[in-house]
């Protein structure tokens, strides 16, 4: 049903539709209202015997994930920014003992300085903890992919990250076409568990391994990784038959088919890029999009045949690896062994920087004209930086960057000594 | 000094992607967010394409907060801030000389402020000189939220004085949104005080040459 709701909403009353059988999560600013419309869902009956389990801490939470998953439950969390990297142990051991939680990732920036407005510095940090990681562009594929989640969670036997941007998808009001639950049934039947934690039936699970075989299982959640690059584009293709719309796969391309310059982003961004594209079309520019949607597993072939026929290609990204810069051009220049084209990398968005049509355009027409830096911070403000290097050069005590920039900003509320 | 010429400039004069976007300032507990979603399930209900989202930060009690409402005939995409409105809704007149509230103002804006001064009034003489005067509009929201809702609460009869100014969404929509959003007894009582506002915004329209 067609209805105008937030995109936290919208999520909520899907996730709800794949009868989770365990909820457990701790509340982190932008992903809250997603686990308080469950916790609703739950308390008013409309999810038969789920269990909404509240904890202390994020770390619990996944915990908790993980031994519910492990008794055979389709279990559900959600989280963002600190709260993801406060799992982080966990989110290993649940990839590595192959349990099939879902999670959404409201992205959200990582502090210092502390900040909870949406980059992508969450989810990349944990990008090789096992986990896939799909990447939805509208509030409408962010509900649609959480269906698809579950299917190929349970599927591979992996967990799987939704990973949606914090407030710019998540508090938007916007068209969602809810599934309804006959549909949502049709294309997930009931979760049928590999390994059971059963006391009629008593199993190990987690066994310590050496360096006999360490390797060997590693390989096999790798192994299934390679196995996601055929499942989620099926995944994708049995949605589309069921919902009669597509979404979800591993690459999208847009404009891209003749393209010159091909612009790859990942989650929301595209929406505005694909805007940006439009334009520059209308001037007779050869531009076009590529959309990541899977970030684990890479589709490094995906990739490949889409950059194929470009000139260039401008991979905008909404974080930072500090000490190199891009963390999804590296993965890109994977794919490009053996083709000749001009690779630039654009750290945008960071900590919520509105990320423009205007400044859009500017970059891709320096692109296009070959004149963008290797690695281009896009709006950077490199008066308060250069200030801010002056200061630390004149050596003694030059104060902690960020109260110097903000006071510098003249931003209220950060005073000089 | 950066000026801002966004893309939606372009947009309008080819004609491609007509969408009408507003920005609303408030302060927070107001429900400046909530008047901004509320415009785009009426816009919704009309069975336009809308977007509403916040300015996304750490809203308190009494902070500045803006919120954004775009809406049209065709998917919207962009996810940027609106840096150019069509109209300008001011909840808080307190916030005039404090925040750079009609920054990228188009010049066929509508201003709507929540004051019972008008323009001249407010200081605001500036403006009438360069915005089209009868697009401009004080209304006493806050009072009429006292008198129909029983709260100071302007921000759902704002909604009813908008539709009234701007003609880009109708009140019985805006008046469906709001119900839908607070059943029973505070939708009424809300939905009222949109009519009542959309009523003086007319009236006041219909004594303004070229309105």
């Amino acid at each position: 049903m067609l209805r105008q709701l937030e995109g936290s909403a919208a999520v909520a009353e899907t996730v709800g539709l794949c009868r989770p059988e365990v909820v457990c999560a701790y509340p982190i600013s932008p992903q809250t209202h997603i686990v308080e419309g469950l916790s609703d869902l739950v308390r008013e009956g409309r999810l038969g015997s789920c269990e909404y389990v509240t904890v202390e801490s994020e770390f619990a939470a996944l915990s908790v994930c993980i031994g519910a998953s492990a008794t055979g439950a389709r279990t559900y969390t959600a989280t963002a920014s600190q709260g993801l990297l406060y799992m982080a142990e966990a989110l290993y051991n649940a990839s590595g003992l192959g349990l099939p939680i879902v999670m959404t990732v409201a992205n959200r920036a990582i502090g210092a300085p502390i900040n909870i407005w949406n980059d992508h510095s969450d989810a990349m940090s944990q990008r090789d903890c096992g986990w896939i990681q799909l990447y939805a562009e509208d509030n409408q594929e962010a509900a649609d992919l959480h269906v698809q989640a579950f299917s190929l969670a349970e599927r591979l036997s992996l967990p799987v990250m939704v990973c949606m941007d914090g407030f710019v998808l998540t508090h938007a009001y916007e068209r969602v076409d809810l599934p309804t639950a006959e549909q949502v049934d049709a294309f997930l039947p009931p979760f049928e568990p590999r390994q059971v934690l059963d006391p009629a039936d008593p199993v190990t699970i987690g066994a310590m391994v050496g360096p006999e075989a360490f390797a060997e299982v590693k390989y096999l959640a790798h192994a299934k990784q390679m196995q996601a690059l055929d499942a989620i584009p099926e995944v994708a293709a049995e949605f589309e038959l069921v919902f009669g719309r597509p979404s979800g796969g591993l690459v999208r391309g847009y404009r891209s088919e003749d393209a010159e310059t091909i612009v790859i982003g990942l989650g929301s961004v595209l929406g505005t890029i694909e805007d940006t594209v439009d334009e520059l079309r209308e001037e007779g520019v050869k531009i076009g999009a590529l959309a990541i949607k899977s970030f684990r597993p890479f589709p490094l072939e995906e990739v490949r045949i889409a950059l194929a026929g470009a000139k260039r290609v401008v991979v905008l990204e909404k974080a930072l690896a500090v000490g190199i810069g891009g963390i999804v051009s590296a993965n890109v220049r994977m794919a490009l062994s053996g083709i000749d084209l001009h690779g630039y990398t654009v750290i945008a968005g960071l900590g919520g920087r509105p990320i423009t049509r205007r400044s859009l355009r500017a970059l891709f027409e320096q692109a296009i004209e070959d004149r963008l830096e290797q690695l281009t911070f896009l709006d950077l403000d490199r008066e308060r930086v250069e200030a801010e290097l002056e200061r630390m050069a004149g050596g003694g005590r030059s104060g902690p960057h960020a109260e110097n920039i903000l006071r510098e900003s003249g931003i209220v509320g950060a005073r000089s000594h | 000094m950066k000026r801002a010429i966004g893309g939606s400039t372009l947009n309008r004069v080819e004609g491609s992607r007509p969408t009408f976007e507003v920005r609303i300032h408030g302060r927070g507990g107001q429900g400046v967010v909530t008047a901004a979603e509320l415009l785009s399930v009426a816009a919704f209900d009309e069975g336009r394409h809308a977007q509403a989202f916040p300015s996304f930060g750490s809203e308190r009690t009494g902070a500045p907060v803006v919120s954004f409402c775009r809406f049209g005939d065709t998917p919207i995409r962009t996810r940027e801030p609106i840096a150019e409105p069509d109209a300008l809704i001011v909840q808080d007149p307190t916030l005039l000389h404090q925040v750079d509230l009609f920054a990228g103002l188009r010049p066929q804006g509508y201003v709507l402020i929540n004051s019972s001064r008008d323009f001249s009034e407010l200081g605001l003489d500036e403006l009438l000189e360069r915005f089209r005067p009868e697009r401009l509009f004080s209304v006493p929201a806050t009072e009429l939220a006292r008198e129909h809702v029983g709260r100071p609460m302007p921000n759902a009869a704002l909604l009813g004085g908008f539709a009234a100014l701007t003609g880009a969404l109708r009140l019985d929509s805006v008046i469906a949104a709001i119900r839908e959003r607070f059943p029973g007894a505070t939708g009424e009582r809300n939905a009222a005080a949109a009519a009542a506002c959309f009523q003086v915004v007319e009236r006041e329209r219909a004594a303004v040459p070229g309105a």
